[in-house]
């Protein structure tokens, strides 16, 4: 019972997961955990550690050389290449390097998940426009990325990733690029998204943002194998903690 | 709804370039004009050949190759009134004395055969198809009665004009097949240029979970767009050759080059090769889009 009562409250788990890419050693081996539906991970580690290719394989982009995956109750190392995009619409990705369309103004790469998504150009509008304000470029909206700073071409990247409301927000290195006062606001967007039942996943260097989440677990990576310090993550408590939501707010 | 429908403003704008490539819609132009231009020599040649086919294939010349006068017009009589009697035989017409004169005059002078000089007599005769089939039979019944006749199937000296305009029209259609496939592979170069050149836009969109049919989407109206720009281009350029062509053939006044002409049909043929083009692009494009999509996650 109390697997199935575990296994009810997993968005992601990781079976003995290894990635290789070519013929060189494993970037991540033996991977095993679990996320729970609208818990705040922070995953860290040095430089080459690994995080980049951990949230590959969770955003999609890649898939393991071995070991199991299941995203949303499915296992997606067999998912038919053809059911991926459903998958990814439930997902929403803040980049490292931000990677926004280079030609298209900030209110269009915003714009972008949700006419991926099928949203009527008359509905398009509003929503955009309240994201702008709320990463505070509503005066940037026809800028293109070439002409914004880093900080704020971060924002739109971030303003993108969640515009559609995603089942799990994956967010490379976010605050990597923006001052001390927008990273605090950008961690409280993520918790207040993560109230909202978002399944947040953040990979970071910055130690001092692991303090400013209280309810956040920590993922570290050594070497491309996880470090569990805690041994929450692996064997995660069974009842849900103080601040653990379910998605009745979403 | 979708992301990337027809007049979605923002698919316009999703690729960066207007179209996928500068010189496309003109590559394009170049490839249809030479098409138009092979397809209408085809046409025509094919319109011609069953001009010709209709008119004198099933035709036979008589020749009555006698000197005197009266027998030979006695055989000719004959001849006449045994044909008129024949199955499958749909016109007789003896050629005018006059008319031999006519086409005598540059070698033996005017009224050379008044003047005693024996010339044969010519009987045009018209065969249905089933007729000309066995004119073996014909011709002996004819010598019955005319035993100084000498047939001329006009079949026989047709046969290698024939053949030369089957081998030209053979050659057209190889050249409209070779410039659609040197405009297909055209397209797929430049679909693969575009697919690099925008590699990370698509790369984003999967990522959003695009689908491959939308991307592909995008690619498909570009070229599409590309492809009726430059095949109307080259189309319209290839008619005007072809109607200054038709000036000069007519203004020749031989009967031969005056049949190679363009039916209504041929000519709808013609104005549909652009769109045909087009759709032809289209799917190259489609095609090569979702098998280069199907190499990414």
């Amino acid at each position: 019972m109390a697997w199935l009562f575990r296994m009810a409250n997993t968005i992601v788990q990781f079976e003995n997961v290894g990635l290789r890419y070519g013929t060189g050693t494993e970037t991540l081996s033996d991977l095993s955990f679990t996320l729970d539906s609208g818990g705040f991970y922070f995953l860290t580690g040095q430089s080459g550690a690994g995080k980049t290719s951990l949230l590959k394989l969770l955003y999609l982009a890649l898939r393991p050389s071995r070991g199991l995956i299941r995203l949303f109750d499915e296992d997606v190392v067999t998912l038919p290449r053809g059911r991926l995009p459903g998958f990814r619409r439930r997902i929403g990705v803040v980049f490292q390097d931000f990677r926004l369309v280079p030609h298209l103004s900030a209110f269009d790469n915003i714009a972008l998940p949700l006419r991926v998504a099928g949203v009527e150009e008359s509905d398009l509008a509003t929503p955009v426009n309240e994201m702008l304000a709320w990463v505070g470029l509503s005066d940037r909206s026809s800028a293109r990325p070439a002409t914004l700073s880093g900080g704020e071409q971060q924002r739109v990247a971030i303003a993108r990733a969640v515009i559609g409301r995603p089942e799990i927000l994956i967010a490379d290195e976010p605050t990597g690029n923006v001052d001390p006062e927008m990273a605090a606001r950008l961690l409280h967007l993520f918790d207040a998204l993560n109230k909202l039942g978002t399944t947040i996943v953040v990979a970071t260097h910055d130690i001092h943002l692991l303090s400013r989440v209280s309810t956040a677990q920590m993922m570290r990576l050594d070497g491309g194998r996880l470090a569990d310090p805690t041994g929450a993550l692996r064997h995660p408590p069974r009842e849900p903690r103080g601040r653990r939501r379910g998605k009745s707010g979403a | 709804m979708n992301l990337l429908r027809a007049n979605s403003a923002a698919e316009r704008r999703l690729l960066s370039e207007g179209r996928l490539s500068g010189p496309m819609p003109w590559v394009i132009a170049i490839m249809m004009f030479l098409t138009v231009l092979a397809a209408a020599g085809g046409l025509a040649l094919t319109h011609a050949a069953s001009n010709v086919a209709d008119s004198i294939a099933q035709r036979i010349t008589i020749q009555i190759v006698e000197a005197n006068p009266d027998l030979r017009d006695e055989q000719s009589d004959s001849a006449v009134a045994m044909l008129d009697d024949l199955a499958g035989v749909t016109s007789i017409a003896r050629v005018p004395d006059a008319e031999i004169d006519a086409l005598l005059e540059p070698w033996i002078g005017a009224g050379g055969s008044a003047e005693g000089i024996p010339v044969p007599a010519l009987i045009d005769v018209d065969l249905t198809r089933e007729a000309h089939d066995r004119l073996d039979t014909i011709q002996a019944a004819i010598r019955r009665v005319a035993p100084d006749a000498r047939i001329d199937d006009h079949a026989e000296f047709l046969a290698p004009l024939a053949g030369l305009i089957g081998s030209l029209t053979w050659l057209s259609l190889a050249l409209v097949l070779l410039t659609a496939g040197a405009t297909a592979a055209a397209v797929i170069l430049a679909i693969r240029s575009a697919l690099n050149t925008h590699r990370n836009t698509i790369e984003i969109l999967h990522l959003m979970g695009s689908t491959d049919t939308q991307v592909a989407r995008l690619f498909q109206r570009r070229i599409a767009l590309d492809a009726l720009i430059g095949g109307a281009t080259g189309c319209l350029f290839a008619v005007i050759v072809i109607l200054l062509l038709g000036q000069r053939i007519r203004a020749v006044g031989s009967e031969l080059l005056g049949s190679v002409g363009l039916p209504w049909a041929a000519w709808l043929i013609l104005f549909l090769l652009p769109l045909a083009g087009a759709l032809i692009a289209t799917l190259v494009a489609r095609v090569t889009v979702l098998g280069a999509l199907k190499k990414m996650l």
